[in-house]
This record gives structure tokens, C-alpha cells and sequence, in this order.
């Protein structure tokens, strides 16, 4: 699936020639942000054309408050926490989990829940909390090992689930109104689980287009060409080898089984009511949130850090006095500066001579 | 006990006594037999006459055998390489095994043979060794360390501060192999790949490149953990000179970029263990090129750029897009994405 590098600029060129006035366009999938970063795209944009990353990166977006709970949660007796690894290095009020871990708590990475529920299963005696982050791409498979825990009797395993969706974010950062928004890179990998069609109402209720996107550097010039191409506002599907209108039908199933829609907390865009997924309460004795109650205390913003406006659109990166000095991937201040899929880490990593 | 499927590794076996002497004589001396092993001496004498060039490295790979290679051949290509890196020839090996309590003899047996081939594939003979015995659970299998000492092939020095302005960069073959091969053969991502590893012994390689450049070679690596990536963010920085690298001449193995891009990974980052960079004078490059791609595993050789005065200690990588950014290291272990 690779195409040529002339094909690649033959792209560019047409876009440039197409992008009429230019506009401001958002990337909502932390994958899109780093392969826009990784080759460069951003000085291929013809003037006038901003990309600015949104709400995409999961660890990015995981609020302070629920940092903190599961910190909390990894000080109790007898309890293993298991999670996505850009998770742990990510800085909380007063500890990462890194730092909990090398103070003596059980914090073990794995690399999809299954994982998890095997860990459970290896040691009845330890309590296993899987933290549940990212969106409709990892819910189905923290749904999956919800499944799997209650039909093998894995009664040690549970889930905190931080998942959130992603819809109701877009609406959401599209009535702030803080950035003028001409259309969005919609995630392609999301949308595999969604579809396209749910995205809809962008074009209907805010008249705004949006293209969904697969993850090649062809991909993202050939969805931005089809954004400027738009006559009028409409959602399009560049990623038709993977995303269907109507998406997974037996992943939502499986979603829809195991989690209900509740209010969410995001870090940048605040609570969202209805954006966040809870287990459902038939799944309680599954259920972090209801079988360890924490207390994690007041959240503590790191002093200066700028994630919450990077993750609106509203600061470039390289605008936060930060960026580049005292927050960098080796020492990072923020979340955004954490996991690869963060505006903040992706722009560094992949930062252009000048910068 | 002898459980079903053959005998095992008892902590008996590193007692020092009698079971140690039968495991050392089946097992080691069977695989490595050569006159200077066969003593059974505390030390193995050699002779040398020339620049002598020690490495170690302990090998840990879980698990312990993968499509295209296993601990054994790592953990002779690893030090076999190291060597070569500094022109030098491998003289002796020598190898100490920590082995978990249970692991079966057959499987250290096949890890042995497969050590043994991979020296005899660079010409080298393990020449002592040590064994140690850990309980269940205090060990992956078993960790291997191996020992290199080698004879400089070259008068002059290699190395970044030999590196000049003009410089031609030279990569010897496909990258990202190893990487995927091993974590496809983990089963923790549950995905199939055809991928092997390109574990391999390149002395010979290496010989073949320093006969072709002469004075004209100035430097050799091997991209290892932090892939091709570390090892030209580390050259730029320890000459203080830029590198100027084409994103379009780096070879990446059949179906690396599909896992990749699956996974979320760049093969850029991605560990080889069978690959070497070269840095030549210009009017070296392409003679050593030519003596890359007549050897073992260098028929992939390619250029993948130069050596620059400007932007003096990073990497510019110009990308399939013709767009320039930095090439930097990698930070921390390679995560999966999850968006």
C-alpha cells in the first residue's frame, strides 16, 4: 500500500493548486499525528492551510482527575494495575505510575486487555484493574475481555473504565467556537469500529465537511484534497478499504453489551456529557469504579503546561513556552509530550531543522 | 525426575560436580569441540600478533528461538558483529550460559548447535565458557553472554571522529526484520507475518568491505536496539558533522511496513541484527558497495547519503516527500499505538 514519491508529490501539488483560500483543518486521531509529523506534511501545505491536531491522542485526553484515581488505585493492598504503556509514563497530580511503581505498587503493561484477564486468571489472590483508555478503536476489545472474564469466572479482573467516544467531542469542540474549523481529517481507525456515517451530523447540524482518513502519507494528501474539493459541507470516506458507513456491526454489539453511555471528563475540552462509556450495572462486580472507591483528591495541573489548549486546536505546539525546553519526551511536563500519539511528542520528535 | 518429553535442566547441573562435568562434556564440548576448548583449561590461551579488540554483550530474547534464528545465533552474530564494527577479526569466542532449572537438554542442545553453526559461519571457535544453574522462574529460559576478542584488520583509526565533510553513508541491506520477526513471534500482538530475522555473522562482510576501501573506511555500526535511527543520531552527534540521509534509498524488509503500519511503528526504530553502517570516503563508496553486495548478506547494500558540514551534529532525513526534518532517538520502549 505504499505510493511513489512522485504520486506523493503529483498530491501535493494538486492540493496546492485546489486549496482555494486555505482554512484551518483538524487531525482527530493521534495515528494521523504522528504520520503528519513523520513525513513532513505540515511543509507540503500550501500557504494559507493549517493542520492542527484536536482531541485525538487517548492518554492525551485522559483527564487529571482519573490519572489520579488510578494512581490511588495502585496504593491498595493486593492490587495489580495493568494498562496501555504511554499511560504510565504520563504525569499525574503528585506521581506518574512510573514513579508509583518504582515505589514498590504492581503496575504492569500490556498490550491489549486479554492480557489482563490472563494476569487475573494466573493469580486468584491479586486483584487486577484494567484501565480502560482510548476510543471506539481499544473499547471493543476492553468490552471483549469483559466478556471473556465472566464467562471463564475470572472474579479478580476488573475494568476502570476511562473510555470515550468520539462524536459527541467534535460537537463539542465545534461550540466552543474557539478556532475556525473548515473541515476535519476524521479517524480512520475509529471509524473502521463506527463507520462514517455517524459522523454526519458535522456537515448537517455545523456545516462542517470532514473526510474520514487512512494512515499512509497518501492517504492524508488525498483526504485534504477531497476536503478542499467539497462544494458544500458533507462527511466522505477517503478509507473505503477499511471503513464502512455503518461500520462494525458486531464490535458496536459487543460495545453496546458491555458499556453504557455516561458523562466524561476530558483534559482541554472539560466534562462532556454523554461522551464517556461506563460499564453497565448488571457488570458491577467487574467494575473498578464501583468495587474499589478512591479518593485521589483535588487535581493539580502541572504549572504553565498548555496540553489542554493543544488539545483544542488553539495552541500550535511549538507556541507553548514549554515546548522544546523544560518539556521534553525524555522529561515531559504534559500529557501531549508523553505518548507518541500526542500533538506535543510528535511535533518534537519529528521536528524540522529549523525548528 | 525425567518428565515426558526428555531430560532437564536440574539445579544439580551448576553444582560444579559430577552432573556439571557430564553436562559440560555432553553438551558443550559435543557443540564447540575445537583444540583449544577440548583442555577443559580455567583459561584459553591464544596467540595474536596484532591490535586486539574485546566486546561483550548478554543475550536476552524471549522467545528463545523465532522465525529466522534463535538465542544461539544472536548471541554469536551480536558479539561476531560488535567485533567486526571495529575492523576486527574474530579470534575466540567465549560464552557463559545462565540456564533456568527445567529447561529441556534437547532445546539447550539445538541452541548450542545453533551457536556452534553461527561461529563456524565467521570462522571463530568458542574457547571456554561458564555455566550457572538459576531456580524456575529466575530466569527467561536462559540468558547467553558472549565474549569476543578479535584481531584489528586495520592500521588506521575507525570511528565517528575518523568521519569527514563528503563522507558517503552506506546501509547493507534491508532493515526491520528482527524487530517484527520477534514480536510476531511473541503472539502478544496476535497478528502472522512471513517476516525472519536477519540474525547473521558479518565478519565476512566486514572483510570484504575493508578490503575494498582501504584507508577509505571510516566507520561501521550496527543498527541494533534503536534501529537504524540511533545509530545515525549517534554518529551525528559523536563527529559534531550532519548527516544528510534519504528516507527513499533505506531498504525496508517484505512486509515490515505492513506490520508497522498495523502496530503503529517506524522501521527506522526497529532492531536488526544482521546489518551494518558504513561510512567511506566518496571515492571509496562505490567499490565498497560493489564488495558489499558480492558478500554474505550484503547483497542488499545501498548508499542512503552523505556526511555534511551544515546543521553540524543531527540528521536531516528527507522524506519520501521530499519534505527535511530531524532524525532523533527514539525515547523509551516502542508502544503500539492505540488510536
Amino acid at each position: 500500500m505504499r505510493t511513489s514519491a512522485e504520486a506523493l508529490r503529483g498530491l501535493a501539488a494538486d492540493l496546492a493548486a485546489e486549496a482555494g483560500p486555505g482554512g484551518t483543518f483538524m487531525e482527530v486521531c493521534g495515528t494521523h499525528t504522528m504520520a503528519i509529523a513523520r513525513y513532513g506534511l505540515r511543509e507540503l501545505l500550501p500557504p494559507g492551510v493549517r493542520l492542527v491536531s484536536g482531541p485525538g491522542c487517548p492518554v492525551c485526553v485522559t483527564a487529571m482527575r482519573d490519572l489520579d484515581t488510578v494512581v490511588a488505585l495502585c496504593g491498595l493492598p493486593g492490587m495489580t494495575i495493568a494498562t496501555f504503556g504511554d499511560l504510565v509514563r504520563v504525569p499525574a497530580s503528585r506521581a506518574s505510575l512510573a514513579e508509583a511503581r518504582a515505589a514498590g505498587a504492581d503496575v504492569r503493561v500490556v498490550y491489549s486487555p486479554l492480557d489482563a484477564v490472563e494476569l487475573a486468571a494466573a493469580d486468584p489472590t491479586q486483584e487486577v484493574v484494567f484501565v480502560g483508555i482510548g476510543f471506539e478503536t481499544t473499547a471493543p476489545t476492553t468490552a471483549a475481555a469483559v466478556v471473556e472474564a465472566r464467562q471463564r469466572g475470572v472474579r479478580n479482573f476488573s475494568i476502570l473504565a476511562l473510555h470515550k467516544t468520539m462524536p459527541l467531542a467534535l460537537e463539542a469542540l465545534l461550540e466552543l467556537g474557539e478556532t475556525p474549523i473548515r473541515g476535519f481529517l476524521l479517524p480512520g481507525h475509529v471509524s473502521v469500529i463506527t463507520g462514517s456515517e455517524c459522523f454526519a451530523f458535522l456537515a448537517a447540524d455545523h456545516g462542517v465537511g470532514g473526510v474520514v482518513a487512512g494512515f499512509q502519507p497518501s492517504d492524508i494528501l488525498e483526504a485534504l484534497l477531497m476536503l478542499v474539493r467539497q462544494t458544500a459541507p458533507a462527511v466522505d470516506n477517503q478509507y473505503t478499504r477499511a471503513v464502512q458507513p455503518q461500520g462494525n456491526p458486531a464490535a458496536q454489539a459487543l460495545m453496546d453489551r458491555v458499556f453504557e453511555p455516561c458523562d466524561a471528563d476530558w483534559r482541554g475540552l472539560g466534562l462532556i456529557p454523554g461522551s464517556g462509556l461506563r460499564l453497565r450495572a448488571e457488570l458491577a462486580d467487574h467494575d473498578a469504579a464501583v468495587r474499589f472507591p478512591v479518593d485521589a483528591g483535588e487535581p493539580l495541573e502541572p504549572a504553565g503546561c498548555r496540553c489542554g489548549d493543544v488539545l483544542r486546536g488553539v495552541t500550535d505546539p511549538a507556541e507553548c513556552p514549554l515546548f522544546g525546553r523544560r518539556c521534553r519526551p525524555e522529561a515531559p511536563v504534559g500529557a501531549c509530550m508523553v505518548s507518541s500519539e500526542g500533538a506535543c511528542a510528535a511535533r518534537y520528535r519529528y521536528r524540522g531543522l529549523d525548528d | 525426575m525425567t518428565e515426558p518429553g526428555g531430560e532437564r535442566i536440574l539445579l544439580g547441573h551448576g553444582s560444579g560436580g559430577r552432573l556439571y562435568r557430564d553436562l559440560v562434556n555432553d553438551v558443550f564440548v559435543t557443540a564447540f569441540a575445537n583444540p583449544v576448548l577440548d583442555r577443559l583449561d580455567d583459561a584459553a590461551v591464544l596467540a595474536s600478533s596484532g591490535r586486539i579488540a574485546v566486546t561483550t554483550d548478554s543475550h536476552v530474547v524471549r522467545p528463545l528461538r523465532f522465525p529466522g534464528g534463535d538465542i544461539g545465533r544472536l548471541s554469536v552474530a551480536g558479539t561476531v558483529n560488535d567485533l567486526a564494527t571495529a575492523a576486527a577479526r574474530p579470534l575466540a569466542l567465549a560464552a557463559a550460559f545462565v540456564i533456568e532449572e527445567g529447561l529441556p537438554l534437547d532445546e539447550l542442545r539445538a541452541l548450542c548447535a545453533s551457536m556452534a553453526s553461527t561461529a563456524e559461519e565467521a570462522g571463530v571457535d568458542v574457547v571456554t565458557g561458564d555455566t550457572k544453574v538459576v531456580e524456575r522462574g529466575a530466569c527467561d529460559g536462559v540468558f547467553i553472554t558472549t565474549t569476543g576478542v578479535g584481531e584489528v584488520v586495520v592500521q588506521h583509526d575507525l570511528g565517528a571522529g575518523s568521519v569527514c565533510d563528503g563522507d558517503a553513508v552506506l546501509l547493507s541491506g534491508e532493515i526491520g526484520a528482527h524487530a517484527v520477526a520477534v514480536l510476531a513471534a511473541r503472539g502478544e500482538f496476535h497478528f502472522r507475518t512471513p517476516v525472519e530475522s536477519d540474525s547473521a555473522p558479518l565478519w565476512r562482510l566486514v572483510e570484504a568491505a575493508v578490503a575494498a576501501a582501504g584507508p577509505g573506511l571510516r566507520f561501521l555500526r550496527d543498527p541494533t536496539r534503536g534501529g537504524l535511527t540511533t545509530v545515525l543520531a549517534e554518529l551525528a552527534e559523536e563527529s559534531g558533522l550532519g548527516l544528510e540521509i534519504e528516507e527513499e534509498a533505506i531498504p525496508v524488509a517484505p512486509g515490515v511496513h505492513a506490520v508497522c503500519e498495523l502496530l503503529g511503528l517506524d522501521p527506522l526504530t526497529l532492531a536488526n541484527e544482521g546489518k551494518m553502517v558504513l561510512v567511506t570516503a566518496p571515492e571509496a563508496a562505490d567499490a565498497v558497495l560493489d564488495a558489499l553486495r558480492g558478500a554474505p548478506y550484503g547483497a542488499g547494500a545501498v548508499r542512503i547519503g552523505s556526511v555534511t558540514a551544515a546543521h553540524g551534529g543531527r540528521v536531516a532525513l528527507r522524506t519520501r516527500l521530499g519534505t527535511r526534518r530531524v532524525l532523533d532517538m527514539p525515547v523509551g520502549e516502542l508502544l503500539p499505538r492505540i488510536c
